[in-house]
């Protein structure tokens, strides 16, 4: 026991200074089936730091292991200089887990799903009294704390469940989709907490999400698919690898088309879905020269900034969403 | 080099005191079992229903000799309460398998609590319902003529106790790696039948075949059986296998096996998914 705190204090020291999870070279599989391949990053105190990926892409599987739910099948993960896999207790006491799943019970009013939560974590008393009326107050339902869960909605439950994974006030927390199911209304508020919570109390906050405008919002993110980190950095950095603009062409016969352009304009053109998709700068110049150059051919044309998708793309060869419904294919 | 901003030593935060946890989810277990009256109701008429009917049935159309007590009844009647606390002890260990499919249990297998008391807690709970259950079905013993004093009655909680402990320990070692509750209805249906049958509440191990004896002799439920019978029947009661006390020391024995096994299963981190 020592000489793993002992450890993890030197590796704290060495390694980039004011991370407080680490997470190195971490793989895992599920008998044969690979999920997680050496995947690093570090997350910087009071940060909102997004894990990007289509479903299958191993996110939730380095969810499970961040919350000591799962053995890492190599390489380990940190969390303020603890071992989830081997001090899983000094993890769990800092760290505030909300899951995709529903975990408040719906037979319980939201009082009691606290009151609960709030001796899992050793509050007890009037602490625990205090905590529970301040929880409640910070997500909204002081007023309908003595009403049973089952009568809420969506959103409110929602609540609740990160009300329940902040009574013990940890200093990091994780979030996996937590906005499954959300009209855009709860979705925004959901958010709106996060950055509070950010902002006043530093919380360093991990969540995971398969949606662009989610991750748009963290502070830097990783993108995974397959099981790899495939870009890593804030939403303006990889946005701005692209370089550009992008530009998607719908034609009759795209394949064609696109190598009849390469040729001309010695540019990258590759066919995703039956259009054409290209990255230039001065997108709207090349629009114009494109236009002149096949007469015709050109049914439809767009250009835009580049999205995170487009830096998926660019990383991955092919588009975010064919890889998730592949992955439900093979399930 | 900077000094790292989080080292362990900075947080030495409070450890959590396991009873709390496990007073927590004994308390929910009792709180969800109150709010769902079809429970309730089933839990005082299913005593009285099963004692009327096949009790009745039984003590009119059979005489046993070998039970030492003339009337069937009299004999039936510790059988009985065996009988309820092991359905109601093993199947309140469902609830796990609910826990875990509603994500409750998600939640408090991430909280810092010793294993031990996530155990304790919802065994206990399962333990408290089916316990007061069997106790309640003490109120018929007068009926038939038993009359019981306090020593005796403490001695009768004592084991009521036991045996809904060790079996709701047994359900909730078998619950945990269930996925669903159809699966666990047809594992438990596998021995739990046997297990009843083969305790000496149909009939008496004295007159069982020699294997049949040899199977009661292990079956840690004979043990609570008898305890119940020199308790109750004190002057009268058939013969037992051993005497009160080594009885109860069998069946503390075996409470003490199951809740550990109970533990090391919920214990047990690996590379799949818990809970």
């Amino acid at each position: 026991m020592a000489t793993t705190l002992q450890n993890s204090i030197t590796t704290n020291v060495h390694r980039e200074a004011a991370s407080i999870i680490q997470i190195e070279n971490v793989g895992h599989s599920y008998g044969r089936r690979a999920a997680l391949n050496g995947v690093s990053f570090d997350v910087r105190p009071g940060e909102i730091f997004g894990l990007l990926g289509p479903n299958g892409s191993g996110k939730t599987t380095l969810f499970r292991i961040l919350s000591t739910l799962m053995l890492p099948g190599s390489g380990r993960a940190l969390i303020a200089g603890f071992d989830a896999a081997s001090q899983p207790d000094e993890v769990r006491r800092r760290i505030g887990v909300v899951f995709q799943a529903q975990s408040i019970d719906i037979k319980l009013t939201a009082a009691e799903n606290l009151w609960h939560q709030g001796h899992l974590y050793g509050l007890r008393g009037p602490l625990l009294q205090e905590r529970i009326a301040e929880m409640l107050q910070r997500v909204g339902l002081s007023d309908r704390a003595k009403e049973k869960v089952q009568t809420f909605s969506g959103g409110m439950q929602r609540r609740v469940e990160l009300a329940k994974g902040l009574m013990h006030r940890p200093s990091v927390l994780l979030l996996d989709e937590p906005t499954t199911g959300l009209d855009p209304g709860a979705r925004r508020d959901l958010w709106l907490y996060l950055q509070e919570l950010r902002n006043q109390e530093r919380v360093s906050i991990i969540i995971t999400t398969h949606l662009m405008e989610e991750a748009e919002r963290c502070d830097r993110l990783a993108i995974l698919s397959s099981g790899q980190i495939v870009a890593l950095g804030t939403p303006a950095e990889l946005r701005s690898e692209i370089g550009g603009d992008v530009i998607l062409l719908e034609a009759e016969q795209p394949e064609s088309l696109a190598s009849r352009i390469e040729q001309r304009f010695q540019t990258k053109a590759q066919v995703l879905d039956n259009r054409i998709r290209m990255e230039r700068r001065d997108g709207h110049k090349f629009v114009t020269d494109l236009a002149e150059a096949f007469p015709g051919e050109i049914q439809s044309l767009s250009i835009s900034k580049p999205t995170l998708e487009d830096v998926f793309i660019r990383r991955t060869g092919h588009r975010f969403w064919t890889e998730q419904e592949q992955q439900e294919e093979q399930k | 080099m900077a000094q790292a901003a989080v080292t362990p030593a900075s947080a030495a935060l409070p450890r959590v005191n396991p009873l709390l946890p496990a007073f927590t989810l004994w308390w929910r277990e009792i709180v969800r079992f109150y709010r769902q009256p079809a429970r309730v109701v089933g839990v005082i008429i299913s005593p009285l229903l099963f004692w009327v009917v096949i009790g009745a049935g039984f003590g009119t159309s059979l005489q046993l000799q070998s039970t030492g007590q003339g009337n069937y009844l009299n004999y039936f009647f510790p059988g009985a309460l065996i009988m309820i606390v092991l359905f109601t002890s093993i199947f309140t260990m469902m609830s796990v398998i609910e826990d875990r499919n509603q994500g409750f249990l998600l939640s408090v297998m991430v909280a810092p609590v010793h294993r031990s008391g996530i155990v304790l807690g919802k065994v206990l709970g399962g333990t408290t319902l089916s316990a007061i259950q069997g106790l309640l079905f003490l109120i018929f013993a007068p009926v038939i003529g038993i009359h019981i004093g306090l020593e005796q009655l403490l001695l009768v909680v004592l084991i009521v106790f036991l045996v809904a402990f060790s079996l709701t320990a047994l359900g909730f070692a078998i619950a945990w790696r269930m996925e669903s509750t159809q699966g666990f209805h047809a594992i438990i249906n596998l021995f739990l039948i046997p297990l009843w049958l083969l305790s000496g509440a149909l009939f008496p191990i004295s007159g069982a075949s020699r294997w049949i004896k040899w199977l009661m002799e292990i079956n840690p439920l004979t043990y609570g059986l008898d305890a119940l019978q020199l308790v109750l029947f004190p002057e009268t009661h058939p013969p037992t296998t051993l005497a009160l006390l080594p009885s109860i020391a069998v069946l503390t024995a075996f409470t003490a096996v199951v809740f550990f096994a109970g533990f090391l299963i919920v214990n047990r981190r690996s590379t799949l998914p818990a809970a």
